[in-house]
């Protein structure tokens, strides 16, 4: 600890670049094999398999949505039941309002239901990613930027208790870094 | 599944033999170019011909804005809709411009789901035009409340009366449809924004643009941990999206078919409105891409296969929309419902409005009918004429659905001949112009394809197979 911590006061960390995305992906194994765990890849896309090749799970965003999505369902419910039961029934063309008039309030259901659900989707995913984030230390990194054009980059911070500052930097070396750049808190 | 294969001697799959695709992308195009040539088009002056489309689309918008003016000052009056025809070209042009969103969602949801990668040179423009589309609906039942500053009534919130909504009634449901819709496609379209904001962001040297594509990629920063929930994300969102794209014009069509009123009162209708919803967008996808493709030089992008791909989606939604038409003849028929015979015997035979339902039958059972011939489907002017006559056609089919059957009620005392009145005409060409300034505005500021999917989809981009350039070129080889 004490070896990285005196000489990565101001270092963020490393930008890698790797020519291909193939090349990224077997670097990411490596990297997760040597038991990085502050690094990620940045791609213009989403590479194919690259959870796996980093070691990530499943994104359990689903899991938040089931939630979100079944309060909408019960909500809408709630919503239709009991104003048109209890509250205030409107009769209309002599069409009941009772607990077996269900079919009618389907569509509203359904319609709620998908709308929690998306807004569940859009504030997960925010939280999770941790955005909005409008500042980073990434954005003073002049090669960062091709990370939304054609990069295959990896970065791995200077925060990580494996991070040595020489032999991080041999170590992407090693792995097939084309130009690597430090990037300063 | 996800990395499982690393063999870097397998064949891709799309260089597979007997299975040889076209490439999605022509040219073999680098990511970069990709870049320059999308956020060129933001970045760069607007090409002469921008400007000649624009301007006119933002008078006709003036003259929306100036007819609802006079249209909320006056009173809904002025909109002519008397009995027996209370739904005129209003209620035919709400459910004609919600019907052009469905191909959007179509391609973005279904699409998706279905692993279609070509979807993702055409998605982002589609979901756009669905946006525009849904917005210029919206004002039609809206303004047809009558006073405006009143339709927060149709929210669920108790009103001054202290009257809840009747969530019996179809009316009602379509608020909730059309406004889910309408949200779950902006967090669709935005969350796919985000990545190619973030180019544009990374790209821009001007401080305010800079700082507005900043702000609006939220610090997006690409990496793979953001990755893999932004991909969940927009699974999931495809995932609600498909059911939902089908409900909502299953929703409008309730609005007739609940009702009691011959010609309208049929179990198709749900089937009938989301096909010829899918059929009528894909049209107006066309009809806005052609031009686009020629004007911005996408064309190794938005190829000729996406082109004969949406002409075949025409060709089959065309189709159905069909057999739905012949379908309801035969069932009023086979029906023997005195009524329903009578108002589709009214309806083709001899009734007023016979000629809007052979131009109808022309346009979306006939004229697709060409793309059988593949000469058709590789022939732009064909493709657009084609594209032109459906849009016309599904327009028609509104208004043979909706003024013909009400002028001809169950009284023939009550029966009388609709025709728009001036403000309607007015209306509907400035929901016109709403529409093209809006789109055009969208390409100026928007990257007007998906960057970051159609990246994606590149050979070059599929990390298990590295050597895609020389098996490439052996296969070449082999075959000349």
């Amino acid at each position: 600890m004490s070896a990285s911590s005196d000489n990565s006061k101001s270092l963020f960390g490393y930008v890698a670049e790797f020519p291909t995305a193939s090349d990224l992906y077997h670097a990411a194994e490596k990297v997760h094999e040597a038991g990085f765990r502050r690094w990620d890849v940045h791609t213009p896309y989403p590479v194919h398999g690259m959870d796996h090749a980093m070691g990530l799970g499943k994104s359990w965003l689903s899991a938040g949505v089931l939630v979100g999505g079944t309060t909408g369902f019960l909500f809408a419910l709630f919503l239709q039941f009991f104003t048109q039961v209890s509250l205030y029934p409107t009769v209309v063309q002599g069409k009941p309002t009772n607990l077996f008039t269900m079919p009618a309030f389907f569509p509203v259901t359904f319609e709620l239901t998908i709308l929690f659900s998306g807004f569940t989707i859009l504030f997960g995913l925010l939280a999770v990613i941790m955005l909005p984030r409008w500042n980073h230390p990434l954005f003073t990194s002049k090669l960062f930027e091709k990370a939304t054009d054609d990069g295959f980059l990896m970065v791995i911070e200077a925060r990580d208790p494996k991070f040595k500052k020489e032999k991080t930097h041999d170590f992407l070396q090693e792995i097939g870094a084309g130009k690597i750049e430090e990037v300063a808190n | 599944m996800a990395g499982t294969s690393t063999a870097d001697t397998k064949v891709h799959p799309s260089e597979a033999e007997g299975v040889a695709r076209e490439p999605l992308v022509l040219n073999d195009r680098p990511m970069s170019w990709i870049t320059d040539r999308i956020c060129g088009i933001v970045e760069n002056r607007q090409p002469f011909i921008w400007w000649v489309l624009f301007v006119p689309a933002a008078m006709l918008f003036g003259l929306l804005m100036g007819t609802l003016v006079y249209l909320v000052s006056t009173g809904v009056g002025v909109w002519g809709n008397n009995q027996p025809v209370a739904w005129g070209w209003a209620i035919v042009n709400f459910v004609f411009w919600i019907g052009i969103g469905h191909a959007g969602t179509l391609i973005s949801a279904i699409l998706f789901l279905t692993r279609q990668k070509w979807r993702t040179s055409v998605n982002r423009a589609a979901e756009a035009m669905t946006l525009i589309a849904v917005m210029c609906a919206g004002i039609y039942p809206g303004f047809h409340v009558g006073r405006f500053w009143m339709v927060w009534f149709l929210a669920p919130v108790p009103n001054a009366n202290a009257i809840w909504q009747n969530f019996k009634s179809p009316l009602l449901w379509d608020v909730f449809a059309v406004s889910t819709y309408f949200l779950i496609s902006v967090i669709f379209w935005y969350i796919g924004l985000i990545p190619d904001l973030a180019t544009l962001r990374d790209r821009a040297t001007k401080k305010i643009p800079k700082f507005l594509y900043g702000f609006f990629a939220l610090g997006w920063r690409s990496g793979n941990r953001q990755w893999r929930h932004y991909e969940m994300a927009y699974l999931l969102l495809a995932a609600l999206s498909t059911p939902l794209v089908l409900s909502v014009h299953s929703v409008v069509s309730f609005d007739f078919a609940t009702s009691v009123v011959p010609g309208w009162h049929t179990t198709i209708f749900p089937p009938y409105f989301v096909a010829g919803a899918i059929f009528g967008g894909f049209a107006m996808v066309l009809t806005l891409m052609l031009p686009v493709r020629k004007l911005y030089g996408l064309e190794d992008l938005f190829t000729h296969k996406h082109i004969d791909n949406m002409s075949k989606i025409i060709l089959l939604t065309g189709t159905i929309v069909g057999y739905a038409y012949i379908m309801e003849l035969f069932i009023s028929f086979y029906g023997a419902n005195k009524f329903e015979t009578d108002a589709f015997h009214l309806r083709i035979l001899s009734g007023p409005y016979t000629w809007a339902y052979y131009c109808m039958f022309f346009c979306n059972v006939i004229a697709p009918q060409i793309f059988w011939f593949q000469w058709a489907r590789h022939n732009l002017w064909v493709v657009f004429i084609v594209a032109n006559f459906v849009n016309f056609g599904m327009w028609f089919e509104r208004f043979v659905i909706i003024p013909t059957t009400l002028a001809r009620d169950f009284l023939p005392g009550q029966w009388g001949y609709y025709s728009p009145s001036l403000t309607e005409k007015l209306m509907f060409a400035g929901t016109f112009g709403m529409f093209f300034m809006l789109f055009l505005l969208f390409i100026r500021f928007l990257p007007v394809i998906a960057m970051s999917e159609v990246k994606g989809v590149l050979p070059q981009s599929d990390p298990h197979f590295p050597d895609w350039k020389k098996l490439r070129e052996k296969r070449r080889q082999a075959d000349s």
